[in-house]
């Protein structure tokens, strides 16, 4: 349970928050027309006759939009509607030129799901905890009004009309704006693991309504607000941070809440009504009659089952019990798709080269992964070509120092100079003399004019002072310039030694 | 030469492909018509140019000895609901007056294909909103007919008005028609004519300016009962590019027409004896089915208990449905738009749509929104369509008992102009016998009967199972074969 609480001067408020997270589908085409759907592209060039709403045009549904948003369901283990059927929403605006939109508010094709979002103490999240969907439903997007064109006039750009939408929505089971943070990454995490929507809130394909209302630990909701369009995490958790606020202060001044919509202001961090309950649209929702119901035969259904990929959760429980990773690390590398896709990459290459199980392989790949290679790109900055850093090259990398060729500090370097010049790891390490020296005999050699030259602290040694060890292993690195292969050290130094 | 233009559909295009005279002439003679009959305003734009054109191409192709297609040679009227690539497209209204499509309808396109060629575009009500082709933008269509020893203008049905009075007076031969709620029948009724609606989905809806979608089914209107078989074959398949389009074949209806209706059970049904109904009318009913049992069927009564509720369902799922199909005529991308000095975006709306519409629409948009607004949906909405299920299921029941089933087309012949002035709800009456099987998605035809006392057309109706549109053009051709009717309206125009 979060231990998320306003305090108001009358005592402590509970905060209780839904989304309505609105995601753009991963399709190259709107929901019920051919045109492209391409972020950016010049206004209103991405506009077919159905977009444009003239006379006489037909939606025809788009089966990727269909199946993106029933895989995205199966993804969060919802019911998933065989049966579903498409309603228009009634509005007048510049920018949605049918006049409706057509969404699906009686039969949604996605029901009830969940999601896990996993516990972070620090971030006030002391246990994993689920959170419940109420639903997904696809749906159109509006076109977008430009003001700031003409003196008197606002100009329309409908390439956006048209552009497939799933809206999923929450149930109000979270308690903190920590919760709400959590719930959109994770849920962004499944969608792009899902493949269903790219997750990009900077363009818009993810935003969210935010549902907010506060009441007394244990008592009864209170009346919500909506604060409309939200485009990033954490301005989500300032507008749940601002709204319960508000809304404690409004009730312990002896005010109510209005039911109603807010704008989020992003550069004052605050929030605005928009319009309250009393000029709310009477959308008049009726099921569109230009469709019929969607109908999901098992085929369609089974290939989207079994075109999901793998999913964060499982991923996870499978990089510590399979991999024997640290729930960190583990953690960690789930969290996007870019960073696993990386990871197993280099996985089955290192494990590959070095001719061992992915298993005996994937600690160290995954140190190498999150904290090593990342450290040399960030230390070389604009010097680092990200092309450079293949799979194959840094796979190479970790086989000679798995095979004591090289130590971590040479991996690094020899890693570095991969990434300014593309070059092949074991010809520079051989050129660059960047090798560890594993030959007994140099090590040897070395060890013995040590030895030699330290007398009074080999006697030391061998009367017990175990701590001098370390001496000696110093001694020996410095005298083979570091490159001396540390296990081959400590093993000659303990023969010698005795 | 005889008048090219008292030959029908199948006429035309065999006399043009065995070589009788050409399509060039057939075109220019009806050409001619419609250029001598701008009294009766059945065109709004006459496209003499494009049917030369089309005639030109048949011509050429016969030269070659290229096929011709189902409908070679045969220019025709389409009703200015199509959208027509290049060529204004109104819906009959103001608010898109000067508007010209960058596209074709699938329908006129289909036809085009087949070789047919387009004589102009056809007056109708409004957005095809009436039953008496009053509430064009573009002026009244008149009847060719007229009352015997009266000199009063005749409504010519609607909303397809434009369409039934150009095949009635001879200006085309045959015409394009949509039926939402009789929007076919009821004027080929009144008229003389032969009109087919097929079963809902037959003819894609692509590209027909949208009044009702779960209810419009485009149709053709014709002399016979063949050239409607015909037509409609060029007219009708399947369309990717509407979802409610049926995926079948399109079966030859002219090659399965059969006048022999032995072993067929003609169903008559009770409720549709309503009060009010003219006697001649019950005359024609009689008469049909006299003509039914000559060519072979067995005449069985049946019920279709929730007729009476039809009309009233009708009334709130059609406004409903085009209160929101309308909702894209607002003044922003094409089309009309009135913007008052200072305006905002929502006084831009009001002005453009109370400009823009006329009376009969702008009544069904306030009637759709209202029956579709938060506390009214259930009431009126909802029950609406449980209804439509009923009407269904009765025709589901009838069809146990019989296989087509015959009726009037309408409770009465054409009335005057402005004969329902002031009251709109007697004008919606008219529709009462069509409504039923629009609201079943049944194909429905109607085709003449006989003249009343005063001389005017009445049509019988013929109602068929789903995709049985050759049971029904085959129990047409039966009553056409026995009716004898071949009367047309005297010129005065």
């Amino acid at each position: 349970m979060s231990t998320y609480r306003i305090q108001g001067a009358t005592g402590e408020w509970e905060v209780v928050i839904g989304l309505e997270v609105h995601a753009q589908v991963t399709s190259n085409a709107k929901l019920f027309s051919g045109a492209s759907t391409e972020f950016g592209a010049e206004p209103n060039t991405q506009v077919s006759l159905i977009d444009a709403a003239m006379p006489g045009m037909l939606p025809v549904p788009n089966r990727e939009c269909i199946r993106q948003a029933v895989r995205t369901g199966m993804a969060i283990e919802a019911q998933i509607n065989a049966w579903s059927r498409f309603d228009r929403k009634n509005y007048f605006y510049a920018d949605l030129p049918q006049g409706y939109q057509i969404s699906q508010l009686y039969h949604p094709i996605v029901g009830e799901g969940q999601l896990l979002i996993e516990a972070d103490e620090k971030a006030g999240i002391p246990e994993d905890k689920i959170i419940g969907i109420e639903r997904i439903h696809v749906e159109q997007d509006a076109g977008k009004l430009m003001h700031d064109q003409h003196p008197t006039m606002s100009y329309v750009d409908l390439n956006r009309v048209g552009i497939a939408l799933m809206e999923i929505v929450s149930k109000p089971d979270m308690t903190s704006p920590a919760e709400a943070g959590a719930y959109v990454r994770k849920l962004r995490s499944i969608l792009r693991y899902v493949g269903s929507c790219d997750g990009n809130m900077e363009e818009g394909s993810m935003r969210a309504d935010v549902n907010v209302s506060v009441r007394k630990p244990g008592e009864e909701f209170g009346t919500r607000t909506e604060t409309k369009n939200v485009n990033s995490v954490r301005f989500v958790m300032q507008v749940i941070e601002y709204e319960a606020n508000r809304q404690v202060d409004v009730l312990e001044n002896g005010g109510t809440v209005d039911q109603e919509t807010r704008l989020f202001d992003v550069a004052t961090g605050t929030t605005r009504t928009m319009r309250s309950k009393e000029d709310a649209h009477d959308y008049r929702y009726f099921p569109d009659p230009d469709l019929l119901p969607l109908e999901l035969d098992d085929a369609f259904l089974t290939e989207c089952r079994e075109s999901l990929p793998e999913l964060p959760d499982a991923k996870r429980a499978r990089y510590e019990g399979e991999l024997g990773l640290t729930p960190y690390n583990a953690r960690e590398l789930t969290a996007e798709v870019e960073t696993f896709g990386r990871f197993e990459t280099l996985l089955s290459a290192t494990a590959a080269k070095i001719g061992k199980p992915e298993k005996a392989v994937a600690t160290q790949v995954a140190n190498w992964a999150l904290s090593v290679a990342p450290g040399v790109m960030k230390s070389l900055g604009d010097e680092a070509d990200p092309a450079h850093a293949t799979a194959e090259a840094q796979a190479s990398i970790l086989a000679m120092q798995d095979k004591g060729e090289i130590s971590g500090g040479q991996a690094k370097e020899i890693y570095e100079i991969v990434l300014k010049t593309g070059r092949d790891p074991e010809e520079i390490a051989d050129s660059e003399g960047l090798k560890q020296v594993s030959d007994t005999g140099a090590i040897e050699e070395a060890i013995d004019a040590i030895i030699a030259a330290n007398e009074d602290k080999v006697a030391e040694y061998r009367g017990g002072k175990d701590k001098l060890f370390g001496f000696f292993v110093g001694q020996t690195m410095k005298a083979m310039q570091g490159k001396a292969n540390p296990a081959v050290v400590n093993q000659i130094l303990k023969d010698k030694l005795g | 030469m005889s008048d090219l233009t008292n030959l029908g559909v199948k006429a035309i295009r065999d006399g043009v492909a065995g070589g009788d005279f050409t399509a060039r002439e057939v075109a220019k003679a009806f050409n001619a018509n419609v250029a001598a009959a701008k009294d009766l305003n059945a065109f709004i734009v006459a496209t003499p140019e494009k049917a030369l054109e089309a005639a030109d191409a048949i011509d050429a192709k016969r030269a070659k000895g290229e096929e011709l297609g189902k409908m070679g040679g045969v220019p025709i009227g389409m009703k200015d609901l199509f959208c027509t690539d290049g060529v204004q497209t109104t819906a009959a209204s103001h608010i898109l007056e000067g508007f010209v499509p960058q596209y074709e309808s699938t329908v006129s396109a289909n036809l085009w294909k087949a070789g047919a060629g387009m004589l102009g575009k056809l007056n109708l009500d409004q957005f095809a909103m009436g039953s008496s082709n009053e509430t064009s933008y573009f002026g009244n269509v008149l009847s060719p007919w007229k009352k015997a020893g009266s000199n009063a203008a005749l409504i010519p049905g609607g909303s397809s008005g434009g369409s039934s009075t150009a095949v009635a007076a001879r200006l085309a031969p045959a015409a394009t028609g949509t039926d939402t709620g009789g929007s076919i029948r009821q004027p080929a009724a009144v008229t003389g004519i032969t009109g087919i609606k097929p079963t809902y989905g037959r003819c894609s809806r692509w590209g027909v300016v949208a009044f009702a979608s779960s209810l419009d089914q485009a149709g053709p209107m014709a002399r016979d009962v063949t050239d409607c078989a015909i037509m409609l074959e060029a007219m009708a398949g399947f369309d990717p590019k509407d979802s409610t389009s049926l995926d079948m074949p399109v079966p030859e209806w002219e090659k399965g027409l059969n006048p022999d209706l032995t072993g067929k059970k003609v169903g008559i049904p009770r409720e549709y004896r309503m009060e009010g109904t003219d006697q001649a009318i019950l005359d024609s009913w009689e008469r049909g089915k006299e003509w039914l049992r000559d060519a072979g069927a067995e005449i069985v009564d049946i019920s279709l208990p929730h007729t009476k509720y039809a009309l009233p369902a009708y009334y709130i799922i059609a406004p409903a449905e085009a209160s929101s199909n309308l909702a894209r005529y607002d003044g922003v991308r094409y089309g009309l738009r009135d913007l008052p000095e200072g305006a905002g975006l929502q006084d831009m709306y009001a002005a453009t749509r109370a400009a823009g519409f006329g009376d009969e629409v702008k009544r069904r948009i306030l009637i759709g929104t209202y029956v579709l607004s938060a506390g009214f949906y259930d009431a009126y909405y909802t029950q609406a369509q449980k209804i439509r299920t009923l009407v269904a299921q009765d025709f589901e029941k009838a069809w146990g008992e019989c296989d087509l089933i015959l009726a009037p087309t309408t409770p009465n012949a054409a009335f005057p102009l402005g004969g329902f002035d002031g009251d709109p709800l007697a004008m919606y009456l008219n529709d009462v016998f069509a409504v039923p099987a629009s609201l079943a998605g049944l194909p429905a035809m109607s085709v003449p009967a006989m003249l009343n006392g005063d001389g005017l057309p009445l049509g019988l109706q013929i109602v068929g199972k789903p995709f049985d549109e050759q049971g029904v053009l085959n129990a047409g051709l039966a009553i056409e074969q026995r009716s004898g009717f071949d009367a047309k309206p005297e010129k005065w125009w």
